[in-house]
């Protein structure tokens, strides 16, 4: 079961380690948006569309009362008020959760190269259901 | 040589020291920081940044226990924030999401070079997962919020229970893998730094491991919890993956079961930045000071610590949802 070796990554796959790359910068370019996006609508520096010193009266709501009190966009709405702190917030959230899906794409040609069908249809369904989870056609709600 | 007995006790001594220092001061900060939140009113006098200070510093702590005692942050954020602070569970839950994706997506590059993750065990139960989280997640934004608490102070006792009475095998015996995973290839190799050996794995049972992970992604959608908790005992204990690989691939796959349900929860609403931002750095820094701290901090009594706060938590969700202590 064990072999003494020296410490190498050698013995990982080369899809693996592209999949590691692709992540690496999805995630630091994640929270990198994310620091600084949050930094502009707390010190000011874009308008809130709900100020913060209301923030109080509505966090104690569910989502849906939240949005029936404010109006604020559900589905990728807010991308069109980008411009304004509270929604700046969204788009680190945003690349964080999406990030996976580039990694995904960047695998699957290795996978196809080397003929491994079984696992390029298992990535394109994780991209599916990914992409279904991001769409905003599936609804819910109290 | 009685120099460096003399040494040795005295790093020993200061160890202890720092261990006890460490967690006195965490559970008073967070004892006070959960009093301090639980006995203000709801539209209470207290500024918005009073609250995100506040979020900010209890996840810093959670952050610093959540590495050593081998729990994912996601899954003490979601009770305790939900139990002790204002914000509705819907905005925690969304929050909790993305407390938990940030720290796996964090963690996820380095455990998939170091082939302490594994794609090709991780994928075909991520995709799973995945799609079980969405459910979980639409299903846990349409039932009514004292329903879920309720729910989640039953799991997260259930939690307690797992993490009290649950074993671990480091190494577990696979005489052989069965059909399906042979076809997927779910093996492969890592390099164990603290044996310097190279360790091959393989993975029995695979069937039912799928099968489970509907239901720990179901879970992670419901309650906005990162799932670890469960994730590492089916691939552990069920499927026979070595512990470290389990841990690993485990936090892997909840870069993508956590990213999807936190899309519905983007979606419709339920992610407030001043809420989730606070908490997400406050973790992250928390989780990178815990992990420096691993070599210092005893980690059964930090596993204590986090079991006797998931307890009061998994209460306080449950009478919550009840009703009785509102």
């Amino acid at each position: 079961m064990a072999m003494n070796t020296q410490n190498d990554n050698s013995h990982i796959s080369v899809e693996q380690q592209r999949y590691a790359t692709w992540l690496s910068w999805g995630a630091r370019s994640g929270l990198a948006i994310l620091a600084v996006a949050f930094l502009a609508y707390v010190f000011g520096w874009l308008p809130a569309r709900i100020p913060l010193e209301q923030m109080p009266n509505v966090w104690n709501l569910s989502a849906h009362e939240y949005l029936q009190q404010t109006g604020a966009p559900t589905g990728w709405s807010w991308l069109l008020m980008i411009g304004q702190g509270d929604f700046a917030g969204l788009l680190g959230i945003a690349w964080l959760s999406g990030c996976s899906l580039l990694c995904l794409l960047a695998v699957i040609p290795i996978y196809a190269r080397r003929s491994d069908w079984v696992f390029v249809t298992i990535c394109i369904i994780a991209l599916l259901v990914q992409l279904l989870a991001a769409s905003g056609m599936l609804t819910a709600g109290h | 040589m009685l120099n460096g007995t003399v040494s040795r006790l005295r790093d020993t001594g200061s160890l202890l020291r720092a261990n006890a220092l460490l967690l006195l001061l965490a559970l008073s900060l967070f004892a006070a920081g959960a009093y301090a939140a639980e006995s203000l009113p709801l539209g209470s006098s207290m500024p918005w940044w009073g609250w995100a200070l506040a979020l900010f510093v209890t996840c810093f702590f959670l952050g610093i226990v959540a590495v050593p005692s081998g729990v994912g942050g996601g899954v003490l954020f979601v009770p305790i924030v939900g139990g002790f602070f204002p914000f509705h569970l819907d905005f925690v839950r969304g929050a909790g999401l993305l407390v938990a994706l940030a720290s796996a997506l964090a963690a996820g590059p380095s455990l998939l070079r170091g082939g302490l993750a594994n794609l090709r065990l991780a994928l075909p139960l991520a995709v799973l997962a995945s799609a079980s989280s969405i459910a979980g997640a639409m299903i846990g934004l349409a039932i009514p919020a004292k329903l879920v608490q309720i729910a989640l102070g039953i799991t997260i006792l259930g939690i307690v229970v797992l993490m009290a009475m649950a074993k671990k095998s480091e190494f577990p015996e696979v005489a052989a893998p069965d059909r399906l995973s042979s076809a997927l290839s779910m093996n492969g190799i890592y390099h164990d730094a603290a044996r310097n050996q190279k360790i091959d794995w393989q993975v029995h049972r695979t069937p039912l491991g799928l099968a489970l992970f509907v239901g720990i992604g179901f879970l992670a959608g419901l309650f906005g919890m990162g799932a670890g908790w469960a994730n590492v005992p089916v691939l552990n204990l069920l499927m026979g993956a070595p512990l470290k690989v389990s841990a690993g691939t485990s936090s892997f796959i909840l870069t993508l079961v956590d990213s999807s349900a936190a899309w519905i929860y983007l979606n419709k609403g339920a992610v407030l930045a001043i809420i989730a931002v606070p908490s997400v750095i406050g973790m992250m820094l928390g989780a990178f000071i815990g992990a420096r701290l691993l070599h210092v901090l005893k980690a059964s009594v930090v596993r204590r610590l986090v079991i006797s706060l998931l307890l009061f938590a998994g209460l306080r969700a449950l009478l919550k949802g009840l009703g009785i202590w509102p």
